[in-house]
């Protein structure tokens, strides 16, 4: 069953890599699409990744662990981002950020025990004259209340 | 009759409930009978009042905001689709003083067009400066950027002209032309803003940087946390390809430009040019050393201008209109129109695009209006998260390159974030250093280690462990930071700190001794 998962698995890398064939640079945009079909990256895609581009494991480890956005592990059903910044600090985001901690029971980075949420910073959605900001599955809130984050964090459970 | 009705579709607009204003705007006139016809403009740049709906009639276009869904039905009621009175009018948007009093030259069009209709973008004085570069020789392109007195508009305040002319001088005939489109520092959203309101002016300043330099491939790195800006951006590059703007033969020249979207991946670093050419090869995002210039060797090691959003998107009003007309804009070697990006703790947010010269005091008292919060502005942060924090008593210094400089400070991107007087200066100084520790690449110790260290000693400072001898050591690990660091994270992150002490020095008293003196 793992090794039949595992190949459909690294034959949609290849495949991935193989659609951006003739682009510069193509590390990122494919580490972007695998990321988005699968949720993460997983180990046995980025070693058909590095076979394709001719890369080292360690090349290819090297970039996905460099950035922010790229997880080795899948997230909860739902991520919930929270702009630390400093314009939505002014507007007290900080406590926005705490409360929603507080609520989920989970710590910045974690994800909850029932796998719903993950909570996470994000430094900055441009949002800053109407902060605090946020970002939920990949839709911006602006001016988030303690009443509003109520509302967000009911969406997340339902 | 179709009447026009305008719903913003900016990130800002819609984040405070536009896609719910349009649709409540499109049901209630379908139980009408009324023919509307909604366009989802740019924002107007007043954020404040979004959801800013704004409704053509025969007078000009009337705007309503904030508007909320549950308004939608009593504006239908008050007659707003003929400009009716109503709680929430705002009047002729052009007369909202917060609008009246800008110059808008590089934000021209943003909220007053369809942000991907190339019909709009031409019969609003769209295209005219590429006609006219195509027209041109590479050399004068160059020549009428440099007398126009642009400088880059990401932080660094470089002559776009002169990187330009470097580009074109460089040999070989593979060059680039990257957009910096990583807006990272926190209270700026200018690059958003038009990126989302007006696709088009970058793609045409792109192309004109590129018939400039001699670049025919180009890139806008736009950071994953703009997903409204990444589906504009490209959706009007396919219209231009289609339009022909872009593609093997620009406008008919006979000369080949294209570009593409490539997104970032959450890294801040990435936007120091040379960290982003690294992640646009698909390396970690770490940055190289200078020399060699990116204008020699840059992407893939070949010459490449790299410019900021803004920077680009004023190009091509510089080709319309000439030189001199954006150059008599501004003060000093400060020329042309800056986009100020009012955020924070402020009561009119926003953006306002004007000449350089204005006060700080102006920009945050006036125009602002101070805080939101209706308490005394104590703190205002320039710049972004690298730049200094100014306390009122500096409010008279005029928004220019140099006077900034003068003062400690920067003006980095223009974002401007007002805090009230319950900001701690000591945990904002901590916040500098703790955003460098995250967002450090890791490759020269300054920044990599310092940061670290600065959090550490701001927080023995805090629990009023020997505070003299932390400040000194601050100030130190500062200097190295400043003098170190291969680039403008670790290099500028003492901005914040230091001005933060030296503004500020009653928060660098730790509570313990405070007692003791009381």
């Amino acid at each position: 069953m793992a090794n039949s998962a595992n190949g459909t698995l690294e034959q949609r890398a290849r495949e991935i890599s193989a659609s951006h064939a003739g682009r510069k640079g193509p590390l990122l945009p494919i580490l972007h699409d695998i990321q988005h079909e699968f949720g993460h990256l997983p180990e046995e895609a980025m070693r058909a990744v590095a076979d394709e581009l001719n890369l080292s494991r360690a090349e290819v480890h090297g970039v996905a662990s460099f950035y922010h956005d790229f997880r080795s592990q899948p997230a909860g059903r739902h991520v919930l981002k929270i702009c630390r910044a400093e314009a939505c600090q002014a507007s007290g985001g900080d406590a926005i950020s705490e409360a929603a901690a507080r609520k989920l029971g989970i710590a910045m980075g974690e994800t909850t025990h029932d796998g719903h949420v993950t909570l996470e910073a994000v430094y900055c959605l441009g949002l800053c004259a109407c902060g605090p900001a946020a970002m939920i599955d990949g839709k911006v809130v602006g001016r988030i209340d303690e009443d509003r984050l109520d509302q967000l964090l009911s969406e997340c459970r339902q | 009759m179709t009447v026009t009705v305008y719903v913003p579709r900016d990130a800002a607009a819609i984040a405070l409930g536009a896609d719910e204003v349009a649709a409540a705007i499109e049901r209630v006139a379908g139980e009408n009978g009324q023919d509307v016809h909604i366009v989802r403009n740019g924002t107007r740049g007043m954020v404040w009042l979004e959801p800013m709906v704004e409704v053509a009639t025969e007078t000009g276009r009337i705007a309503y905001g904030p508007v909320s869904a549950s308004d939608v039905a009593s504006l239908f009621n008050a007659g707003f689709l003929s400009g009716g009175d109503h709680a929430l009018s705002l009047g002729l948007t052009e007369e909202i003083p917060f609008f009246a009093k800008q110059t808008r030259l590089t934000f021209a069009r943003c909220g007053l067009t369809d942000p991907l209709s190339l019909a709009d973008y031409e019969a609003n004085g769209g295209l005219t400066g590429l006609k006219k570069a195509v027209a041109m020789a590479p050399h004068d392109i160059v020549k009428t950027v440099t007398d126009s007195g642009l400088r880059g508009r990401g932080g660094a305040g470089f002559p776009t002209g002169i990187k330009w002319n470097t580009v074109l001088g460089a040999p070989g005939n593979e060059k680039y032309v990257v957009c910096n489109a990583d807006e990272g520092d926190g209270g700026t959203f200018a690059d958003r803003m038009i990126m989302e309101g007006d696709p088009f002016v970058l793609i045409e300043g792109m192309v004109i940087a590129g018939l400039a330099t001699g670049a025919s491939e180009g890139f806008v790195y736009l950071r994953s946390e703009y997903p409204h800006a990444i589906t504009a951006m490209n959706e009007a590059i396919a219209i231009a390809r289609e339009a022909r703007i872009l593609g093997a033969d620009v406008l008919g020249s006979g000369k080949a430009f294209d570009m593409e979207v490539r997104v970032g991946a959450g890294a801040y670093v990435c936007g120091e040019e040379t960290s982003l050419l690294n992640s646009l090869e698909g390396k970690r995002g770490i940055v190289r050393a200078k020399p060699p210039l990116p204008a020699l060797e840059g992407l893939f090691g070949k010459p490449t201008v790299v410019n900021n959003v803004i920077s680009l998107a004023s190009v091509p009003v510089i080709l319309d209109k000439g030189s001199e007309f954006y150059r008599d804009f501004g003060m000093g070697r400060s020329r042309g129109t800056i986009p100020l990006q009012i955020a924070g703790n402020v009561k009119h947010g926003g953006l306002f695009e004007t000449a350089f010269g204005l006060t700080l005091g102006e920009i945050v008292v006036e125009i602002g209006g101070g805080s939101a919060s209706g308490r005394p502005v104590r703190a205002v942060q320039v710049g972004g998260p690298l730049g200094a924090y100014f306390p009122s008593s500096l409010f008279d210094t005029p928004f220019d390159y140099e006077a900034f400089a003068a003062k400690d400070g920067l003006i980095g991107h223009a974002g401007i974030v007002v805090f009230d007087d319950t900001v701690d200066m000591l945990k904002q100084a901590r916040f500098a250093f703790e955003f460098c520790a995250i967002e450090s690449c890791g490759k020269c110790t300054p920044c990599r280690i310092g940061a670290v260290r600065g959090v550490e000693t701001l927080d023995k400072l805090a629990a009023g462990s020997s505070p003299e001898s932390r400040k000194a050591l601050v100030a130190d690990l500062c200097n190295t930071m400043k003098l170190g660091s291969l680039c403008a994270l670790g290099g500028f992150t003492p901005y914040p700190v230091m001005s933060a002490m030296t503004h500020f020095p009653d928060d660098f008293q730790p509570a313990s001794m405070n007692e003791a003196a009381e």
